[in-house]
This record gives C-alpha cells, structure tokens and sequence, in this order.
C-alpha cells in the first residue's frame, strides 16, 4: 500500500468497488464450479423455499445459500452440525457488499469419495464391455416366470408384487430375499442371484427402495455387478429412485427407474391385453368358421343341384312334362273333334230337319196312303178304296 | 418357452397353462383361415377353439399371483402379511 494521494485521480463508488470484486471472483473459474467441505451451521429454512447456511470449518465460515428450485430437485437432508460437501459457485450479493457460495448439490461428506470410487469401477467394467448394448438381452412379452431379488421386508417387494398382481396375475413369482444393504448386502445379492436362476425364470427383477448414494452402494459392488451380467434371465433393475444410478443398472438389460417400474417393464402384456387379444381371436374363429360353413352351403347347393340333373327325379319330371304337354295336346286334339263332331251333328241335324217331310207338307205337298193297309200311294195305279190325305195341320180321307 | 403345440393337442384343455391353450388356439386360427379342410375336420377344430377360449377366459378370470420364497433349494409358499 502506497502512501494515498490527496488528490487521486479516480475517485470508485461503492456499487463500483463492488462491481469490481464481482467480477473478480466470479471470473475466478475454479471459483464458479467448486466442492467445499465443512460444517452446517446458522441453517434457516424460510417460507419462500430457499434454504441459507454457513459452512464453517476451524478457521472461517462461508455464507451459502440454496435456491428454491435446486431444493425442490435434490431433496438435501440437512441438519444442524453435520458435515457435508457442498457444490456451486462464488457470488457475489452487491447490496449487502457479501460473497456467499450458491449450492447447486450438497452431499453428506464422505460421498464425494464414494463417487470418485464409483466412477472408478464404471471406467473399468465399461472397459471390459460388461455395460455393451449388444449384451442386453430383450424381456420377453409373456412371461410365465418371473424372479425377484430383493428384501424380504422393504417396500420395494410389496411395490412390485402389487404391480405384478395388477397387471398380469398369470405369472407365478420366484421370491429370492436377501439383505439389499450393509457389508453382507453383495454377497447375499450374488448368491441370491444364481439360486433364482436355477429355477429358469422368464426374467429377473433386481429392486430395491429409494435411499442415499452410501445405502445403495451395494449395488456397486464389483462381483454383484458380474452376476447381473452374467445372469442367465434378462434382469431388469428397479433400484432407488428416478435419479439413482448404480453399476447393476448399467450391467442390466433394462434399467427402470423404481421397483414398480421394473415391474411393470417385466409385464409390457396385461390381463386387459389378453382379454383383448382372446376376443379377437374367438371373433376369427367363428367368424372363419361361418364363412367355412357358407362355403360349404354353396358347395353342397351346387353337388345337389348337380345330383337332381342326373337322378331319375329328373327323368319323371321330364316325363310329367311330357305327360303333361300330352295331355295338353290331347286335350286340344280331343276338343276339337268335339268341335268338328258337332259342326257334323249340326249339318245333319238340318239335313235331317230338311229331310223332314212336315215341312214338304208346309210348302203344299200332301201325302196320300191307303186307310186298308197304310201303304203311301205315290202311283194312280196304287190308289184304292178309302185314303188319307195328310196335309201340314192334319189330315182327311177321300174316296175313289 | 417355446412349447410345441402339436404335442399339446388332444390334451384335455383343463390341464393347459395360458400360454399353451393360446398357442394351440393360435394355431387352429391360422389353420382354419388358410387351411382347406374337410368339414367334419374343421367342425372338430372349431369345437377345440371354442374349449380353448373358454379356458384362456376362465384361467383369465382366475387367475391370482402365485409368490414362493426361495429358501436354499426349497421353494414355499409366500404369504407378504406372513412375513
């Protein structure tokens, strides 16, 4: 520090003094993306949501605040005294002339190790091909049998057994229990893990219910890692929640997001898809069965008509026909010898009318026979005693 | 998985799983719309069809999800409130 002269040239403001420590320590890089470890102190959860604290370690302490939406996405269980790592970036408040670190990811301490580690064995097994798209096996459709490797006791179990019972009770389940946290927890998992397969399931479900990074770190474990892949059902992974990833659910041949999930993932056709599915199979099977027999009617229709073409039925029709074009001619034929029979009758009956020899006597004629012995007299010679003369209205006797 | 349903059928359908009495149905399906059989044979499928549907309902209706624990190589029965 110089001596200051009374008579500077610039003179700062406070907002520009300010201004300019800003944009120090936030053009400071390592300062905009930094871990900080230290101890909870002066918490304060206010209603708008956001929560403020200072990290305090033996020899200074950092204001640090967390903003409502980082809150609502992390979830940080916090407290009073613990020790945490904390992630975000120097800032600084101007109208308080304060720096304060803004916490994107507060961890219980001890994670950030836990992760390194992590990453560690992700590096390596992904090396060795063990997280391979080509390794992941597809789930089947129908699955008849189904493993679950998971506590006995959590609610995990009774998340996917519910679904399970839900979507497809069909399927029979193969309930392996194994403890899914603590030191035992991977080898428990391993063993658990070969017995189910040796009953031959469908497909295997690996869950476990939501917790922190260290209470899922089980599924980290190297060797559990080698018995996801090399299972011999496809396994599907439901462990933690959306947000959590382990070693197993890269290993897997699906990943779901929470015990349920991976339930559902196991069971992509439902009862309702079956139901479906069988109605409309019962529906192509009479209705093909309808269409067979509609078929079949035709076919019979046209064998039968082809039947009565060549059966003696078809012969007596004919011969009806025939008889009965017959007796249509004969019935014709025979009214008209009727007709010309009786134009005879008439003919003759006025020939015989003609012939009548009343109407000879009517034009004037008269007819003379002997009264002795009635023979006509059509002779002079033939005339003789009595005779009677018969005239159109009567008659009267004459002399010779 | 792959069960071969001619060796299935004739089989009483009461002793088939789901999976067997819907493959064997699928298959008399398939043989009714592309086959050309006799009609005593077809009417002999149909009927099998029929029995076939009314198991794959009734296992349907039926059906409840069978839990057995694992406890080392022998399986029990798994009752969740039991546990």
């Amino acid at each position: 520090m110089s001596q200051p002269s009374l008579f500077s040239a610039r003179i700062l403001t406070v907002s520009q003094t300010t201004l300019r420590i800003r944009k120090l320590l936030e053009g400071d890089m390592e300062l905009q993306d930094v871990w900080v470890e230290g101890e909870i102190s002066n918490l304060s959860r206010p209603a708008s949501g956001h929560i403020y604290f200072t990290l305090k370690d033996k020899f200074a302490s950092l204001r640090c605040v967390m903003w409502k939406a980082e809150v609502m996405r992390s979830r940080p269980d916090l407290q009073e005294g613990i020790s945490v790592e904390v992630h975000g970036r120097i800032a600084v408040y101007e109208p308080q002339g304060q720096y304060q670190l803004i916490a994107n990811l507060i961890h219980p301490r001890g994670e950030g190790e836990l992760f390194q580690e992590f990453m560690r064995l992700k590096t390596g097994l992904e090396a060795e091909g063990l997280f391979d798209a080509e390794r992941k096996r597809p789930i089947p459709n129908l699955p008849r049998l189904i493993g679950i490797v998971t506590s006995a006791t959590g609610a995990a179990l009774r998340d996917m057994l519910d679904t399970l019972s839900r979507r497809l009770p069909l399927v029979r389940v193969i309930l392996c229990p194994a403890p899914v946290q603590g030191v035992e927890a991977p080898s428990a998992l391993v063993e658990a893990i070969r017995s189910v397969n040796r009953h031959e399931p469908d497909v295997l479900l690996l869950g476990r219910g939501g917790g922190s990074m260290e209470d899922l770190w089980a599924f980290n474990d190297e060797e559990l890692v080698r018995a996801v892949a090399a299972s011999r059902a496809p396994v599907i992974t439901g462990i933690g929640h959306e947000t959590d990833f382990t070693l197993c659910d890269f290993a897997a041949d699906l990943r779901a997001p929470t015990p349920t999930a991976a339930a559902e993932l196991a069971t992509p056709v439902t009862l309702a898809d079956l139901g479906q599915n069988l109605q409309e199979m019962q529906i192509r099977l009479t209705d093909r069965m309808l269409q067979h027999f509609t078929e079949w009617k035709g076919e019979v229709t046209n064998l039968s008509d082809r039947l009565r073409y060549g059966s003696p039925e078809r012969g007596i029709q004919i011969a009806v026909q025939q008889l009965d074009e017959l007796a249509r001619r004969v019935w014709s034929a025979a009214s008209h010898e009727l007709q010309v029979r009786s134009g005879n009758l008439n003919g003759l009956s006025s020939r015989l009318l003609a012939l009548n020899p009343q109407g000879v006597l009517a034009r004037g004629y008269a007819i003379i026979s002997r009264k002795e012995d009635g023979a006509i007299v059509s002779l002079v010679g033939q005339a003789r005693g009595v005779m009677t003369v018969r005239v159109s209205d009567g008659e009267f006797e004459v002399k010779k | 998985m792959a069960k071969s349903n001619t060796k299935k059928t004739g089989q009483p359908v009461e002793e088939l799983s789901y999976e067997e009495a819907l493959a064997e149905l699928e298959g008399i399906v398939e043989a009714l719309e592309n086959g050309q059989n006799a009609l005593e044979v077809s009417m002999k499928m149909f009927e099998r069809g029929q029995a076939l549907v009314g198991r794959c309902n009734g296992l349907l209706e039926t059906a409840r999800l069978r839990v057995q624990k694992l406890a080392g190589d022998q399986l029990l029965p798994f009752e969740e409130n039991a546990e």
